[in-house]
């Protein structure tokens, strides 16, 4: 069976005035039908850079490479460039939620004018069928007296109604794939808690698939089926969420897992991973980690390995240079 | 017996007694001025070289709080007393003379490390305002000493104190603001949601800064936050609030082995699980936290609580708290809900 999603080889480089900066290198990443995909890392870890280039959103700067595909029904969405093709992944196959939902809403038009613009653009259907499909949606997203909220602005609801209205406006076009990057970070827990059920329950009931970024580890453990660990525009580690977040093979994981704090278990202390991200402009030669790693083996240490995923287990798969250290 | 009063208030560093916060409100020129009350009716105490906390969701009335015990919001009924060795601050009643005393005592670190600190100024420059608006220092040497001698202890090094804001990443910023806040020598820090805008592994850095300087400077921390994974980590006692009310409030340990409000149980059933096998058995509340323009009569809670008892539902109980067991304290209208 193939894949939704395929991305191979992604390099994304950004051209600046201090030098040209490697945001994403060699990330390949699969994804199927009614599966979630989590990524997590810290900031600056390239998460929502590789959520764009599959939209191509990223700035007028990016520079990708010639061999990096992005597979979607057999069609290699990166090399479009005509408006037309452009428009077919861009709220047609791929939606996406951003984080803060009171950025992602025209904040001078009412919130229904916008559902029914973007659905007038992708299907072809007349404003009141639109209409009815979006008072459908916001009802399936659990917001009362969607009559009323149809007719209102962005800044009339609250933060969890907006985040709603923003996942229902993303559906309401049936997307294959939906892109949700950190939908859940700006929302209070209780609020986060609604969020999440009602993802999964929507997930299940159109089978789409769906990329969730987070930096919340409980948030992935909850929502993916699988995950991928990214690092400084590389991911370290991917695999089954069960087995990353049970049993973590790179080190970047375990730190990542020990600087949370667990609340069943108030006196085990916090414990920060040493040193920090290094910038981008001076990113370390062969593997990307050695800079912070606890206990890094000797050639590691010294940057003659190359970075590159090797499975240890089924569908587990890990840089091979951190396999063997601390 | 009045030395035993006595010994007993010196503990104290704050005292919060039946505080509440109103703001004016008037939605056209036209219509009637409303007063939306943000907090409402608090108490507390905080003892000297603990560390408080805080939490409850956007619109709880955390920040407002916070704000009113360093001065920066008026306070409309009840006072805040701050108990200083000589002396003690009455926020009610201090003039301005005082305030500026005060301003040394206590201070806040922000939230947003990147909005705290302006981008023209040196870190010196940065950590050395407070000494030279408050007049501490009496020349450059002795400032650059309180400096320097501040910025080791948040862990920046003397080239650091050269270089502006932008040549840092967010948790250095944070160490930064940590630095600027504790160069007055204050007694009692408002930590309002610092942590909130890092990833985990600064996190759980600044955090252990903020534990470790608390020993070093004997410093008694008011820590406001959304997150109650943190929270139980770092603090020794929490206060749950909910609409303006402080609706819970006990030891740590206590409080999320023991919840006894249906609030405090649901917020803490919502934190989402580390463990992929352990499904989320969230409590879910009704709808939103209701407006503080029109908040429900009687118990506050009483619209979004999972099984109230008949009284509650009805808003006949008014608020208060009442001590369940030694230290913990719950709203008692809630006591017998859900």
């Amino acid at each position: 069976m193939s894949h939704l999603l395929e991305i191979n080889n992604l390099d994304v480089k950004f051209d600046t005035d201090e030098g040209r900066i490697t945001a994403i290198e060699n990330v390949s990443l699969t994804l199927d039908q009614g599966k979630v995909l989590g990524i997590v890392g810290e900031s600056g870890s390239g998460k929502s850079v590789t959520a764009k280039s599959i939209m191509q959103l990223n700035p007028g700067n990016t520079i990708y490479n010639e061999n990096a595909e992005i597979i979607i029904d057999d069609e290699n969405v990166i090399k479009f460039t005509s408006k037309n093709d452009l428009k077919k992944i861009r709220g047609g196959k791929v939606s996406m939620i951003f984080q803060e939902p009171m950025a992602s809403f025209a904040p001078a038009i009412k919130i229904g004018h916008q559902m029914v613009e973007q659905l007038m653009l992708h299907k072809t259907m007349g404003k009141g069928e639109a209409k009815n499909i979006s008072i459908d949606m916001l009802i399936r997203v659990g917001i009362a007296d969607a009559e009323k909220r149809f007719n209102q602005y962005a800044f009339e609801l609250s933060g969890g109604m907006r985040q709603r209205a923003m996942i229902a406006m993303a559906l309401s076009t049936m997307p294959k794939l939906l892109l949700a990057d950190e939908p859940t970070t700006a929302l209070d827990v209780t609020i986060q808690a609604q969020v999440i059920n009602l993802m999964k329950d929507i997930i299940k009931e159109f089978n789409m698939g769906v990329i969730f970024i987070t930096h919340d580890l409980g948030v992935i453990a909850q929502v993916a089926d699988d995950v991928a660990v990214m690092y400084l525009g590389s991911v370290v580690e991917r695999g089954p969420v069960n087995d990353i977040l049970k049993n973590p093979k790179h080190p970047y994981t375990r730190g990542l897992l020990n600087a949370l704090p667990d609340i069943n278990n108030l006196d085990a202390p916090l414990k920060p991973i040493p040193g920090n991200i290094p910038s981008p402009l001076d990113r370390p030669t062969g593997c990307v980690f050695r800079t912070r790693c606890p206990d890094p083996t000797h050639e590691c240490k010294e940057g003659s390995i190359e970075m590159g995923l090797i499975e240890v287990s089924p569908g587990h798969w890990v840089d091979q240079c951190c396999v063997n250290c601390g | 017996m009045l030395c035993e009063l006595w010994l007993s208030m010196s503990e104290n560093i704050l005292s919060v007694n039946n505080l509440s916060v109103s703001f004016d409100y008037q939605e056209n020129f036209l219509s009637k001025k409303q007063k939306i009350k943000a907090v409402n009716n608090i108490n507390f105490k905080i003892k000297k070289g603990s560390f408080f906390g805080l939490v409850g969701e956007s619109g709880s009335g955390k920040t407002t709080l916070g704000r009113a015990i360093l001065g920066a919001n008026k306070v409309s009924e009840g006072n805040v007393i701050f108990h200083d060795d000589e002396r003690d601050f009455d926020l009610t009643s201090i003039t301005a003379k005082e305030m500026k005393e005060y301003r040394k005592k206590a201070q806040l670190i922000f939230q947003d490390p990147y909005a705290a600190l302006s981008p023209r100024m040196t870190v010196r420059d940065i950590i050395a305002e407070p000494l030279e608006v408050m007049r501490i220092t009496n020349s450059r040497e002795e400032t650059d000493a309180r400096v320097r001698d501040i910025a080791a202890k948040c862990r920046l090094n003397l080239e650091h104190l050269r270089r502006f804001p932008h040549a840092f990443s967010g948790g250095q910023r944070q160490r930064i603001s940590i630095a600027r806040a504790l160069v007055s020598n204050p007694k009692f820090i408002v930590a309002d949601e610092s942590v909130a805008a890092l990833d985990v592994s600064i996190q759980a850095d600044i955090l252990n800064l903020l534990k470790q300087l608390q020993q070093e400077l004997n410093l008694t921390y008011l820590f406001i936050s959304h997150d109650l994974s943190v929270v139980a980590h770092v603090c020794d006692i929490v206060a749950v609030m909910y609409l303006g009310h402080i609706v819970e409030m006990a030891p740590s340990r206590e409080l999320f082995s023991n919840p006894r409000h249906s609030y405090t149980k649901a917020l803490l059933s919502s934190i989402p699980s580390i463990d992929p096998e352990k499904k989320s058995k969230a409590i879910e509340l009704q709808g939103e936290i209701p407006s503080a323009m029109n908040p429900p009569s009687g118990c506050v809670f009483r619209t979004r609580c999972p099984n109230p008892t008949h009284d509650c539902k009805e808003g006949h109980i008014e608020m208060g708290l009442i001590e369940v067991s030694p230290n913990h304290w719950v709203d008692q209208c809630c006591v017998n809900c859900g």
